[in-house]
């Protein structure tokens, strides 16, 4: 947990090397939505560096462009400029199937409201993407079973996830993000549906995660959450307004 | 590992439509329809053709066959007590259309005899066709017992008869009937044989339909003339007919239509009345096709129509499930699911749905011939081939329809797919 994540303000792009370990770097990235005539800046000249095994809070009012930024991290989205690397990998310029592989292969995704799939059980759930990487069913069955048991739902994995409660669910989530080992695990205000109690559950599981290597962004507006974070990231406006370690 | 990869995209497909049952088997309902018109439509038209056939095969592809028939005027202006009348085709007439078209292979003669027979104890009138022993080649008959007529019956010393099926049944003859006598009118006949024949259906009259036996022709001229003489209603009528039909036999199919057609202009010339008709057995091959084109445009658009209608239908649904489930493909796209991921994963669905309905399709489409059969007497033939080319088109309806949801599905941006409520 000491490698803080790098992260430079404004201008300048980190420089390369300087978090030796970084797995993910974004520089002079900038984001703009056109609606019809005006153009809509949502990230401007971003530059970051996010260091291996690094627990990162991004933090800000609504519309600084939070989620934004999470998205492109994600690989959802393109930057409009600027580069992004992942694993030392450019990714600014793929194409969509492309960028689908790397989110196949390099991110896992933990969403606000646990997006899992109503028709398919837990455990299918939690096998969608070795499914899309096109493993043997035999062996993602057993994965599955491994990583239901990490976040606590064993004995829980022929149930439908609307026969769980919400902080089981987004375990579920957090389990199929793992799913794949990916470099870096994004999360956007995952205790944000929850009560603060199984909020607490939730951080205390992604923590662990942490402990354990697991590159975690999270993008959070309540400060006790962002508290279990190494490093905050305070956005403004679309850009990196500072960064508290 | 691929095979089962396949399998369970099907699955979760299934398991997904299962989720909404009922509006799922609604959606498969234009399916079910179109593809049953497809199957009983080639079921109708395998059985019209299939008649067809069995009717040339009764009657001959390569034959025509002339019948002599009274005429009009001559039946009207019957106020004479007795009065001869006098109609038909001629020996004359045989001989002219066996010695002028050179594509006539053979012909054969048949003379109808009406006379009170006599089998041991049983007396009833008989009808007794009299012919030449070709025409047991012309018409392939089953012998049940003993032989057919042979040419040396024409000259020899006894006059053979052969019973028909239903002439023996009449006369309660058995195998153990034949070397007995018959007695026809006035002469005395040797039963040689029993032969099967032939039961006219529906459209096609066989020419020893209800015929008792079977004579030479110059043995039934020699004995019983040409002189009918009919009794009704206290009326007496006499008949002069020579030939009450003739066959004749063409060289080959393709020269049918023609040949018959020359018969025709030939008979005009020598006859004064239209106391003959021509009879084409190939001519029915026509009018079955007829009947199957009718029923192919009928059934074909119904057909048409409900595919369109079903293939609409399964891809409005799927629309509205694409909308439904934007989430569902957002979260997809996210974990790393490629557009063509995506596409397939709709595609097996409306597929899925398509292959249910040709299912049932196919066995409502094997069930209407069936009824068709049992209320109308028309013959179906529901054939392998029918049911193949209806699965390969209901897998086509859900491919083609199910592709524009399906491209609809994975070309939405993801991350507003994933904001979508
Ligand atoms: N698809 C889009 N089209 C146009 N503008 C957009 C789009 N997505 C985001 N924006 C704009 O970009 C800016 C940043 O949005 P973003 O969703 O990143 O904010 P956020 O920090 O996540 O806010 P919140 O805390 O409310 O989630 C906002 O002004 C938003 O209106
Ligand atoms: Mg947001």
């Amino acid at each position: 947990m000491k490698a803080p994540p790098g992260a430079r303000p404004p201008r300048g792009a980190a420089p390369a090397g300087q978090g030796a370990a970084a797995v993910v770097s974004l520089r002079e990235v900038a984001k703009v939505y056109r609606m019809g005539e005006a153009e809509v800046s949502a990230l401007a000249g971003v530059s970051l560096e996010f260091a291996a095994g690094s627990f990162t809070a991004i933090m800000g009012p609504s519309g600084s462009g939070k989620s934004t930024l999470l998205n492109l991290l994600g690989c959802l989205d393109r930057p409009t400029s600027g580069s992004y690397f992942i694993a030392g990998e450019d990714v600014s310029r793929l194409d969509d199937d492309q960028l689908s592989e790397i989110r196949l292969r390099k991110i896992g995704f933990v969403f606000q409201s646990f997006n899992l799939i109503a028709q398919l059980s837990v455990r299918e759930n939690i096998e969608l993407p070795l499914y899309y990487q096109g493993w043997p069913h035999a062996e993602s069955m057993k994965r599955a079973e491994e990583l239901a048991g990490i976040v606590g739902l064993g004995g829980r994995l022929e149930h439908r996830p609307n026969q769980l409660s919400g902080g089981q669910q987004q375990r579920v989530a957090v389990a199929r993000a793992l799913a794949n080992d990916p470099e870096v695990l994004l999360a956007d205000e995952p205790t944000g549906n929850l009560d603060s109690a199984t909020g607490v559950q939730i951080m205390d599981l992604l923590r662990g995660l942490n402990e354990q290597g697991k590159t975690i962004v999270m993008v959070t507006h309540e400060p006790n959450i962002a508290a279990y974070a190494a490093a905050r990231v305070h956005m403004l406006d679309g850009r990196v307004d500072r960064i508290e370690e | 590992m691929h095979q089962s990869r396949v399998a369970r995209n099907i699955r979760l497909g299934i398991k997904t439509l299962l989720l909404h049952k009922l509006r799922s088997f609604l959606t498969t309902l234009g399916v079910v329809f179109g593809v049953g018109s497809v199957v009983a439509m080639l079921a109708v038209g395998e059985g019209a053709s299939a008649e067809a056939l069995e009717r040339i095969r009764k009657l001959g592809s390569d034959n025509i066959i002339l019948d002599s028939i009274k005429a009009t005027e001559d039946v009207q202006s019957g106020s004479v007590r007795s009065r001869i009348s006098i109609y038909g085709l001629t020996y004359d007439d045989e001989d002219r259309i066996g010695r002028t078209f050179e594509a006539v292979k053979r012909t054969v003669p048949v003379k109808l005899v009406r006379k009170e027979g006599r089998l041991g104890d049983r007396t009833l009138e008989v009808r007794v066709v009299g012919t030449s022993p070709v025409w047991f080649d012309l018409v392939r008959r089953e012998v049940i017992a003993g032989r057919l007529l042979g040419a040396e019956d024409d000259h020899g010393s006894t006059n053979a008869v052969v019973l028909t099926e239903y002439g023996a049944r009449r006369l309660l003859a058995t195998e153990n009937s034949i070397g007995q006598t018959l007695r026809i009118g006035g002469g005395y006949f040797e039963v040689v044989g029993i032969v099967r024949n032939e039961v006219s259906s529906e459209g096609v009259q066989v020419p020893d339909e209800e015929v008792d036996a079977y004579i030479p022709i110059h043995v039934a001229r020699g004995m019983f003339g040409d002189y009918v003489v009919r009794r009704s209603s206290g009326s007496r009528e006499q008949e002069f007919v020579e030939l009450h039909q003739i066959i004749v036999q063409v060289r080959s199919t393709e020269e049918v239509a023609a040949t018959a057609a020359g018969i025709e202009a030939m008979l005009a010339r020598f006859h004064k009345k239209m106391d003959y008709k021509v009879r084409v057995p190939l001519a029915l091959l026509r009018s079955a096709e007829a009947t199957k084109r009718t029923f192919n445009i009928v059934l074909g658009s119904i057909a048409g129509i409900s595919l369109l209608v079903g293939g609409i239908g399964i891809m409005n649904i799927m629309l509205a499930s694409v909308t439904e489930r934007t989430r569902e493909i957002g979260v997809r796209r996210a974990i790393g699911a490629k557009r063509g991921q995506i596409i397939s994963q709709f595609l097996i669905e409306t597929v899925v749905l398509s292959s249910v309905g040709g299912a049932i399709g196919i066995g409502v489409g094997a069930l209407i011939p069936w009824l068709i059969t049992l209320f109308a007497g028309m013959p179906t033939v529901v054939t392998a081939y029918s049911v193949v080319l209806s699965a390969g088109i209901s897998l086509a309806v859900g491919l083609v329809f199910g592709l524009y949801p399906a491209v609809r599905a994975a070309n939405l941006d993801p991350i507003e797919a994933l904001r979508h409520e």
